[in-house]
C-alpha cells in the first residue's frame, strides 16, 4: 500500500506505532488493519514501509514502522483515501498467504 | 464492452436489458467508441446497481464511466423510500462531494502570460497541495462542528468569500440537514488541519483561458467570454469524507446482512433509507459536503489573495460550484407522476435544466453549470443543463475525462518532469510536489474529453457552452 504514495526504499523505518484490530473475518480483519494504517498516516502524517501482524481469532495485534512524511525526499504521489472491498482476498497459496484489495487514492 | 450484450436505443443510449435479479434495465450513454473502449467492468456494475431495492426508473453510467468500487464511477442512480430504496455509502464514495468550482477573473491572455511564472510560483506557494500538506486554519471542536452544518456558508461569515458566492453553489452553499453528531471522532481528527488544502492525486487547481464558445445565448447568461481567463478548482472533503467512507461501508455491510439486502458485491454495503444506520449516514454525508463546501470556498479565498497581489485589476466572482460524489433528495417526475428520490451520483454532476426553481436568478434562463475537468495539459468545458437532462438519467451528465489506464501504467509510459517539460513547451506551467505524481496523471492517461462532452451532448444530458485550456496547473 505505501508503494502506491512512494518508492517504499525512501521510507526510513525509524519509529513504531502499534495497531490493534478485529473483525468477524480475514478478509474483513485485512481491510480493517489497512483502514488503521491509512487512518494513522493521515493523522500522524507518516509513511510506513515495514509491518509486522499477529492474528489470534478475529483479532489482529501489528506493528508498523516508518518516518514522518518529507515531501522533498518522498515526494508522494497519492494520497490514500481508504481500503475498499473490491477484489479482496486473503487465501493460502502454494503454502503462502495472499493478501489483497484495491485502495481508493 | 461487448456490445452484443446490449440494445441500442439511440445512436447515444445503450440499454443493458433485464436479466437474472435486475430490478432495472441499466442504461449507458455514450457513442460507439467510448462504448467499445469501456471497461467490462461497467457493464457488470451497471448490473449490480441495478439489483439494489428500490431503485427507480433503471442503473445509469455517464459517457466518462469507468470501473469503480460496486458503483461505477460515471454511474447515477435513483432510490425510493417507500419503496423500501437504499442509500450507499459505496454510491457516493469516499471523496464525498469531491466537485469542481469555476471562477471568472475579468481578465484576458495577455494579463495572466506577462506574470505567468510569478502567478504559478505564487498559487504553488498559497496553495497547500499533496499528502502531508496543512493549512492555516485548525479547527477546534465547536468550529468543526460549525463548519460541518454551515459548509461555504460558514466559510464566508469568517471572511473567506462574500455573501455572493453563496448562490452561485449547489443548495446555496450549505446542506440543511447535515448531523454533525453522525460524524466520528476519526473523521473529525482526519479534518482538523486539513482546511483549504487542495489533496493530492487527480486534484488541480488550473488558471484557464477560454479558447471556444459553442452557445452564444448561454455563455452571455454564464458571462463566459473567448480570451477571458477563469480559474477552476477540483478536490472534495478531504480526510474527513474519506473516513466518514470508510466508517460508513463497514456499517453498512453489517446494516445490508440485518435487512436482508443481497448484495452482489460487498462494496455495494447499503441500508435502507429508512433505517437508523440509512438516516445516519445521509447526515453524516450531508456534513461532509459541507466540509468539501467550505474547503473549496476557503481555497477560492487563497486564490483571491495571490490574485489582488500579482493582478489586482481581477476580479474573482464565483460562476458556479457543483459536486460529482454525491447523493442528494431531489423531486423528479418518474412516469408523471413528482416523486421524493435519492439520487446518487459517483462521479456524475447534477445538470438542473433552465428554469430549475434551484437555479439562482441569473441562471434561471439557461440551466445549472456543468463543470468538467480535463487533465493539465487538455481541455475543460463548460456545460448547461437541458430541458431533457431530467428525463435522460435524473437531471446529470458526466464529470471529467475518466482514466484511460491505470497510474502503474502510466508510471510506466510517462516521467514527470518530461511530461512538466512538454507542457511549458505548450506555455502550460505545472507546480506539483510529486514529479511521480505528474507522471501517474499525464494527459494521455485519461480518455478524450472532447469525446466525453461530445456524447453528453449528443445524448441530450447537457449542452456545451465553452472550452477552456490550461495556462497554468497546480497539482496535488
Amino acid at each position: 500500500m505505501s508503494a502506491t504514495v512512494c518508492e517504499l526504499g525512501v521510507i526510513r523505518a525509524q519509529e513504531s506505532i502499534t495497531i490493534e484490530c478485529e473483525a468477524p473475518d480475514r478478509e474483513l480483519l485485512f481491510v480493517e488493519w489497512l483502514n488503521a494504517l491509512i487512518y494513522e498516516m493521515s493523522t500522524r502524517r507518516m509513511l510506513f514501509s515495514r509491518f509486522t501482524v499477529q492474528l489470534d481469532g478475529g483479532q489482529l495485534q501489528g506493528r508498523a514502522w516508518g518516518e514522518p512524511v518529507d515531501r522533498m525526499r518522498h515526494e508522494p504521489a497519492v494520497e490514500i483515501k481508504g481500503a475498499t472491498y473490491t477484489a479482496l482476498r486473503v487465501a493460502q497459496q502454494a503454502g503462502e498467504w495472499v493478501a489483497q484489495t484495491v485502495v481508493d487514492v | 464492452m461487448d456490445l452484443t450484450l446490449l440494445k441500442r436505443r439511440s445512436e447515444y443510449e445503450w440499454e443493458i436489458p433485464l436479466h437474472g435479479t435486475m430490478r432495472v434495465p441499466g442504461v449507458i450513454y455514450a457513442n460507439e467508441v467510448l462504448m467499445r473502449d469501456m471497461d467490462h467492468k461497467v457493464y457488470e456494475q451497471v448490473v449490480n446497481v441495478a439489483k439494489l431495492p428500490g431503485i427507480v426508473n433503471a442503473s445509469y453510467a455517464m459517457p466518462d464511466a469507468h470501473w469503480g468500487y460496486g458503483f461505477p464511477i460515471g454511474g447515477v442512480a435513483a432510490f425510493d423510500p417507500e419503496e423500501g430504496g437504499v442509500v450507499s455509502a459505496g454510491g457516493v464514495g469516499f471523496d464525498i462531494s469531491c466537485g469542481v468550482r469555476c471562477l471568472h477573473t475579468g481578465l484576458v491572455r495577455a494579463d495572466v502570460m506577462a506574470v505567468q511564472e510569478r502567478l504559478a510560483d505564487a498559487l504553488s506557494l498559497r496553495i497547500p497541495a499533496g499528502l502531508g500538506s496543512t493549512g492555516g486554519i485548525h479547527l477546534n471542536s465547536e468550529e468543526m462542528d460549525a463548519m460541518l452544518i454551515g459548509g461555504a456558508k460558514w466559510a464566508v461569515d469568517r471572511g473567506w468569500g462574500v455573501q455572493e458566492d453563496l448562490e452561485r453553489i449547489e443548495e446555496h452553499g450549505h446542506m440543511l440537514h447535515a448531523k454533525p453528531g453522525s460524524v466520528s471522532a476519526q473523521a473529525r481528527k482526519r479534518q482538523r488541519d486539513e482546511m483549504g488544502t487542495l489533496g493530492s492525486g487527480n486534484h488541480y487547481l488550473e488558471v484557464q483561458e477560454i479558447t471556444a464558445i459553442f452557445d452564444e445565448a448561454i455563455a452571455r447568461l454564464f458571462e463566459l467570454k473567448r480570451g477571458d481567463i477563469a480559474v477552476m478548482i477540483h478536490c472534495g472533503s478531504r480526510g474527513l469524507g474519506h473516513q466518514i467512507g470508510t466508517d460508513f461501508l463497514k456499517r453498512m455491510a453489517v446494516a445490508a446482512g440485518h435487512y436482508a439486502i443481497s448484495l452482489p458485491d460487498r462494496e455495494l454495503a447499503c441500508a435502507p433509507i429508512n433505517s437508523e444506520v440509512g438516516q445516519e449516514y445521509l447526515g453524516a454525508m450531508q456534513a461532509a459536503v459541507n466540509c468539501a463546501l467550505a474547503n473549496r470556498q476557503i481555497l477560492t479565498h487563497l486564490v483571491r489573495e495571490v490574485f489582488a497581489g500579482l493582478l489586482p485589476r481581477a476580479r474573482l466572482p464565483l460562476l458556479y460550484d457543483v459536486s460529482h460524489n454525491t447523493c442528494k433528495i431531489e423531486q423528479h417526475r418518474v412516469n408523471g407522476v413528482a416523486r421524493e428520490l435519492y439520487v446518487h451520483r459517483k462521479g456524475a454532476t447534477r445538470a438542473f435544466g433552465p428554469e430549475d426553481p434551484h437555479l439562482p436568478s441569473a441562471l434561471y434562463a439557461a440551466g445549472q453549470p456543468v463543470l468538467i475537468g480535463g487533465s493539465m495539459g487538455t481541455c475543460s468545458y463548460v456545460l448547461a443543463g437541458t430541458k431533457q437532462s431530467e428525463s435522460r438519467a435524473f437531471s446529470s451528465a458526466c464529470h471529467g475525462a475518466g482514466r484511460a489506464m491505470s497510474r502503474h501504467q502510466a508510471l510506466r509510459t510517462w516521467k514527470g518532469r518530461a511530461v512538466v517539460d512538454e507542457l511549458a513547451q505548450r506555455g502550460i506551467l505545472i507546480r506539483s510536489p510529486s514529479m511521480r505524481g505528474v507522471a501517474e496523471e499525464a494527459p494521455n492517461a485519461y480518455k478524450d474529453v472532447a469525446l466525453v462532452v461530445d456524447a453528453a451532448q449528443a445524448a441530450g444530458l447537457a449542452q456545451k457552452v465553452a472550452q477552456l485550456e490550461p495556462l497554468v496547473c497546480i497539482k496535488g
